[in-house]
């Protein structure tokens, strides 16, 4: 089958490899008909990720159709069409007993901090993704869901990470009544976070990049103000003068090791790697959040340490919530809101690029070039 | 909630779903940890996968986990490195600096299992460069002269050095 192959920092190409087989009764296989690139994908292709292996195939967001299953899958049959969390969990471990399937016990040997994701190095269990024709789907019983006949699959393939990614960081808010939100990073769950905000009955939602195209669709997409940091001296003074000098009610940190702002922040977590990537937004979460108020983390980082004011966290009496999404938990609610209108997923969907062509695909994605927001890979070509 | 807190052209009935999750109970992750988990179906322990590729194990695991992947198992020098690194704890830098090392050391074996299998890999093509020289050709341009500008500082200093 075609894959995307991972061959070293910012090296990849598309080759062909095995097909998958089944290796437990309770996996399918499943041939891949949308797979997008997630931002948190670039923090593998830039190679951040410990134990990310040349040969790997990348890709936790995917949807397609199930081709095989193994003796004790009772509940999925060949020929289902499947969206499937970028999880893999078990179901039945203490962790997800208590619906923290992210968290999920039984399915990583390499580490005991994090579940297990789709294609995402060994430190996440060792598993192949989904940008490649077919992918090996474990506990096939428990994480995929069938597509709903009403669900375009463009919607489904982003309820797989970034709109329930881009929910539960506005979730882990705690978000009240006219709240103020200021969400850093105006990538796909960053623009999730924001509409999700508003949901949750936010009054002001601030959405904070660099990047100006993608300030321009937010403020369209999600309805909010939005700040480019390039044109503010100082981002926690800024957000304190937009909010009485108060700060804001809720900061939601949607960037993760790769943030620009900090020269020295950029210097020792991007460039010199003396620390887990650059934590420049979860700084300025932190500080541009009000005493007493939350900040929600869902920017991914390295497994070391960051460099970041926890003092302040201290003396602020923050609450601090993170982890990353359990998707299942949110499909249900989430598919009421794209029923009802609230939430138009695949608006954001700038690039559809056949996996042929991967390579160029994660440059654009990497590069912002050609105002891409989105990228989805079709492995037939992107006219299916 | 005043008005006067959103954007000054915008009415909170002009924003679709306003306030449909206020109420926690319409919230899914509240409470933090909920029991019995809403899954579609009764979950069971999952049976042990049987493999016969080499699987590191975390030393704050008791044992390897019932479902694992088997992809890319170590190999070579860099599979010598990622042994070393799983005889330390997660708790320990070592642990993920050994990986780290491991990984770079991967790309470049894998650049010898490309050539000894034929290949010539295409190193312009695999970093994309062909769609950056057509959607940011200056990029390319800046990216092409620092490097040549450090690669340039580098030789200068060596040869002065001699």
């Amino acid at each position: 089958m075609l894959a995307m192959n991972y061959r070293g920092p910012y090296r990849i190409r598309a080759a062909y490899k095995p097909d998958p087989e089944i290796e437990h009764p309770g996996d399918a296989i499943v041939r891949v008909t949308r797979s997008c690139i997630c931002g948190s994908d670039l923090h593998l292709y830039h190679g951040m990720v410990p134990d990310t292996r040349v040969g790997s195939t990348f890709g936790h967001e995917f949807v397609g159709e199930v081709v095989e299953i193994g003796d004790a899958v009772q509940h999925l049959k060949v020929g289902d069409r499947v969206l499937v969390p970028f999880n893999i969990f078990c179901g039945s471990c203490y962790f997800c007993e208590r619906e923290l399937y992210s968290n999920c016990h039984n399915v990583n040997p390499e580490a005991s901090a994090v579940g297990g994701i789709y294609g995402y190095s060994h430190t996440t269990g060792g598993y192949d993704g989904g940008q490649a024709e077919l992918v090996r789907v474990p506990m096939a019983d428990v994480g995929p869901m069938v597509i709903p006949d009403d669900l375009d699959e463009d919607d489904a393939v982003l309820l797989t990470d970034a709109v329930p990614t881009g929910y539960q960081a506005a979730e882990m808010g705690d978000i009240r009544a006219g709240d103020t939100v200021v969400v850093f990073g105006a990538g796909p769950v960053g623009i999730f976070a924001a509409k999700s905000a508003w949901l949750m009955g936010a009054g002001r939602v601030i959405v904070v990049d660099h990047v100006d195209y993608r300030l321009d669709f937010v403020r369209r997409y999600a309805q909010c103000e939005v700040v480019n940091f390039k044109d503010v001296q100082d981002m926690a003074l800024h957000i304190k003068k937009m909010t009485d000098w108060l700060g804001a009610d809720v900061c939601i940190d949607a960037v993760g090791c790769e943030a620009a702002g900090s020269a020295m922040q950029s210097l020792t977590g991007r460039y010199a790697m003396i620390q887990a990537g650059s934590a420049t937004a979860l700084h300025w979460a932190i500080n541009s959040v009000r005493k007493g108020g939350n900040v929600s983390i869902v920017g991914v980082y390295g497994p070391t340490f960051n460099a970041v004011p926890i003092s302040n966290a201290l003396n602020k009496g923050l609450t601090l919530r993170m982890n990353q999404a359990s998707v299942k938990r949110h499909l249900p609610r989430l598919l009421e809101h794209i029923r009802a209108g609230h939430l138009n997923p695949k608006e954001i969907i700038t690039h559809r690029v056949p996996l042929a062509d991967v390579a160029d695909a994660y440059q654009i994605f990497s590069g912002k070039l050609d105002n891409c927001i989105k990228t989805v890979l079709i492995p037939s070509g992107p006219s299916s | 909630m005043p008005n006067e807190s959103l954007p000054s052209t915008l009415r909170r009935d002009d924003i679709p779903g306003w306030g449909s999750d206020l109420d926690r109970a319409n919230r899914p992750a509240v409470p933090m940890e909920r029991m019995p988990a809403r899954l579609d179906h009764p979950p069971h322990p999952p049976a042990q996968q049987h493999s016969h590729a080499e699987v590191l194990v975390s030393p704050e695991r008791p044992g390897i986990t019932p479902i694992y992947g088997t992809t890319a198992p170590p190999r070579g020098l860099s599979g010598v490195l990622r042994r070393t690194a799983y005889k330390q704890t997660e708790n320990d830098i070592r642990h993920w600096l050994l990986l780290l090392l491991a990984d770079r050391v991967d790309a470049v074996e894998g650049i010898g299992e490309d050539l000894r299998h034929g290949h010539i890999p295409n190193v312009f093509s695999e970093m994309g460069l062909p769609a950056a020289w057509k959607h940011n050709p200056r990029g390319v341009i800046r990216k092409a002269a620092i490097g040549a500008a450090v690669v340039g500082v580098g030789y200068w200093l060596l040869k002065r050095r001699r």
